[in-house]
């Protein structure tokens, strides 16, 4: 059967430009991946959960400033498109999630309560992980989802992992699995997509290629820049696409998940896309440009697109669209006092949750 | 002149095999690689091919015969220029029991009688077996009785496991619960780990432990950490198993032990038997355990044969030891293939007038550290012994503790016998001096007892 059902059907972008710094074209102009208009409801749900990951990180940034947050602080800000997208398509409870270290969006689009999220990282008794995980290592069962991987790549086979256990109960749950393009170099993602593929494992592996892999560029450490083409070696089937455009990330995943859930195996999706802050909070990201980052946040920012085309279709008025920001920096700013106020875990808690 | 055609070796650790089959008869004239033997060790069944060449004049092990030893001379072709007659009468020696009456492989000897497991009930009937038959038997039964037990690694299913203990594993329950894997332990432990927060129960066979290098990072950082990291949310219940430590000539990267590595883990049990017994009820256990386990066999121990108890449902408590010998002069403490010499010194050590108690830890983590301290309480003398190398060796930790925990008792400076701090040698004389000898555990104890 054929497994590369995008093949005809998708335009593909050109391969990244070789200049570390220098966007791709892709980037530059983005290509049409037959975006869907989205209605009114999806639109505002887009701008609504997309806008609590932003306004949510840049209070975790100022908490780590007043040294409330400690060790490492990885943001998501500027990638919000991707997991949002890619959320509107998934069974919340149901589908799995599991990231990278860069989790708190994730979290946040899985449904995760930000107060529970907020605590953990400043390493409270009520955080997810009551504490004792951290930015890196936070769970929900409830919300199905599984971390939170402070290993480069690793999360890539427990995602692959947890679709088996999907397909072993034969229920057509669907295990998503984030990872960047630093991981995309990662022995252990090739072993994963072949078994993924041998196996027709219901996994969809996101690339999210922001384009810098801490502070080394696509490519500079990429022989092969096309993360799309990563799968062409095990056929499995995938897209490139504009990851700031909320809409093109929803229809790749619709599509994506589609595959999945009727037994076909894997997919691919690799979602162009740019971090807008450092590595972690400790990274003064001298390896681009501001210019770089201005443009990016002034041409393509995944939030603006969609207020602009709130305004535009008069689905929503300014006084709207301030209200909807008042509503979730009210959420966030009850997450940090919350976050701020929750006590440390008990010391007893030192010596439990090793093992059950 | 005639040529002897041997019983060849088929594997590194094999001593003695079945002759299955002979595909040639007396009077047929053989050429360089004409299949002459089907050899049945028991890992596989192989053919043999001839090497030399010319007529097969005498056939000395009938097909069928069992324990065969390896060397023994099989059959005598004559060689060019040499006359069909047969050569004159083998030595007796060689020539085992004919088809006849098969000779069975006689279990290896246990020189000390074990003393009885408090954890099995009296009057318990027993089976001889083997250790693979016993860990096979742990799985095929789990499995039996919970559809939510698998097992995956590289050719466990069609090949029926690289060491046999997957034998007919595949034909029971279907290529869905008997997965093979590609040879990539990285992926495949991570995919497992990926299950088990699924909710499922796998069982990992590594075809040696020495390849889960590739895969440690899942089984410590995914596996062993993420109920801590997760507050107690992401259990892990999963079996990392397969064969540890020295085999018999396979070089430094075949043969290293990591009883002492896993050992350090929080969030990891580790067992590590010596007996089928524990084999079977330990791995029983440790596929109902929620926990990550790492559950450590020896190749060498595979063909070895124990009582096991004949019950329905024998299952071992993991993180308890076992009074392998009751004694009252020295206590030595060893687990998994270190009881071989554990066993064999105690033996020479009663000769000496020494009353050993020997203690089979089985359970390196959590360690049964109350048994060993109340022991060296009565003796007053500890050896330990381990094939691991000896810097920051399980009998290292056993040492600290007892020394902190029952200074008082010892007459004597606990000795802690390992292998040498040496990558294993290949050469068959330098493996011998790497690893811990009978001669050394019979020293030590000398030592500690001033004897």
């Amino acid at each position: 059967m054929a497994v590369r059902p995008q093949a005809e059907k998708r335009t593909r972008a050109p391969a990244a430009a070789k200049a570390g710094a220098k966007p791709s074209k892709a980037q530059q102009n983005p290509v049409n991946y037959q975006v869907a208009d989205f209605s009114k409801d999806e639109e505002l749900k887009a701008y609504h959960d997309m806008l609590l990951i932003r306004r949510f990180e840049e209070k975790a940034g100022q908490l780590y400033g007043m040294g409330l947050i400690g060790g490492f602080c990885h943001l998501y800000i500027g990638q919000e498109a991707v997991v949002v997208g890619i959320q509107m398509c998934l069974r919340e409870g149901a589908d799995q999630n599991t990231t990278s270290y860069r989790d708190h969006g994730h979290m946040l689009a899985c449904g995760m309560d930000p107060k529970g999220v907020m605590a953990e990282l400043t390493g409270r008794k009520g955080g997810y992980s009551k504490g004792k995980g951290g930015s890196m290592h936070m769970f929900s069962k409830e919300k199905q989802f599984f971390g939170g991987h402070g290993i480069v790549g690793a999360q890539v086979p427990i995602g692959a992992g947890l679709a088996l256990a999907n397909q072993y109960r034969g229920n057509d749950n669907v295990s998503v699995v984030y990872f960047g393009d630093g991981a995309a170099n990662q022995g252990q993602v090739y072993e994963t997509f072949n078994m993924a593929q041998l196996w027709k494992l219901p996994v969809i592996f996101v690339i999210e290629n922001n384009r810098y892999a801490m502070g080394t560029s696509v490519s500079r450490a990429s022989a092969q820049t096309d993360f799309a083409k990563r799968g062409d070696a095990f056929n499995i089937p995938a897209e490139q696409v504009d990851g700031m455009d909320v809409r093109a990330v929803k229809a790749a995943a619709e599509r994506a998940t589609e595959w999945c859930r009727t037994g076909n195996g894997p997919y691919i999706l690799e979602v162009q896309t740019y971090r807008y802050r450092g590595h972690s909070m400790s990274d003064p990201a001298k390896y681009r440009s501001k210019d770089e980052v201005q443009k990016m946040r002034d041409e393509r920012d995944p939030i603006e697109q969609v207020r602009k085309r709130l305004i535009d279709n008069g689905w929503a008025t300014e006084d709207d669209l301030k209200a909807v920001d008042k509503d979730v920096r009210a959420v966030v700013t009850e997450a940090a006092d919350f976050a701020s106020s929750d006590p440390e875990p008990d010391v007893s808690e030192l010596w439990t949750d090793i093992l059950i | 002149m005639a040529i002897d055609i041997l019983m060849p070796a088929l594997s590194p650790t094999m001593e003695e095999g079945k002759l299955a089959k002979w595909s040639k008869k007396v009077g047929d004239v053989v050429k360089s690689g004409d299949v002459i033997a089907e050899i049945e060790t028991d890992k596989a069944t192989m053919e043999v091919e001839a090497v030399d060449e010319g007529e097969i004049v005498e056939i000395l092990v009938p097909e069928g015969t069992e324990g065969v030893k390896v060397n023994a001379v099989i059959a005598r072709i004559a060689g060019e220029g040499s006359s069909a007659k047969p050569a004159p009468a083998p030595e007796a020696a060689s020539a085992p029991a004919p088809a006849a009456a098969p000779a069975t492989v006689a279990a290896a000897p246990v020189a000390v009688v074990v003393a009885a497991d408090p954890a099995i009930p009296a009057g318990t009937a027993y089976v001889p077996m083997t250790v693979r038959e016993a860990l096979r038997e742990a799985m095929a039964e789990e499995m039996r009785s919970d559809g939510d037990v698998f097992i995956m690694g590289e050719e466990v299913a069609e090949y029926q496991g690289a060491y046999k203990i997957t034998q007919g594993l595949l034909q029971e329950f279907g290529p869905r619960r008997v997965v093979d894997t590609p040879i990539t332990e990285h992926g495949f432990a991570g995919i497992a780990v990926g299950a088990a927060f699924g909710g499922l129960k796998p069982i990992v066979e590594f075809m040696t432990f020495n390849f889960a290098m590739q895969a440690i990072d899942h089984i410590i950082n995914s596996a062993a950490k993420t109920l801590y990291m997760s507050g107690g949310q992401m259990g892990c219940s999963i079996v990392f198993r397969g064969p540890n430590g020295a085999a018999a000539r396979v070089g430094a990267q075949h043969s290293q032990d990591y009883a002492a590595w896993y050992s350090q883990i929080p969030g990891l049990k580790v067992v590590m038997p010596y007996t089928a017994a524990d084999a079977k009820g330990l791995l029983k256990a440790a596929i109902r355990d929620p926990n990550p386990v790492i559950f450590l066999e020896n190749e060498i121990l595979y063909g070895q044969t124990f009582d096991v108890p004949k019950l329905d449902d024998f299952v071992l408590p993991i993180g308890k030891a076992r009074i392998h010998k009751p004694g009252k002069d020295v206590t030595i403490v060893s687990f998994g293939i270190g009881m071989t010499y554990a066993v064999k010194a105690a033996a020479e050590l009663a000769g000496l007038g020494i009353d050993a108690e020997v203690i089979d830890l089985r359970t390196i983590r959590p360690m049964d550290l109350p048994t060993v301290i109340e022991s060296v309480k009565k003796t007053g003398r500890l050896v330990t012994i381990e094939e691991g190398w000896p810097q920051g060796s399980v009998g290292d930790y056993i040492a600290n503790r007892v020394s902190r925990e029952a200074f008082d008792y010892l007459d004597a400076p606990v000795i802690t016998i390992a292998g040498k701090d040496v990558p294993m040698p290949y050469a068959a004389n330098l493996e011998k001096l790497a690893l811990p000898t009978v001669a050394e555990v019979v020293e030590a104890v000398r030592a500690v007892t001033y004897r």
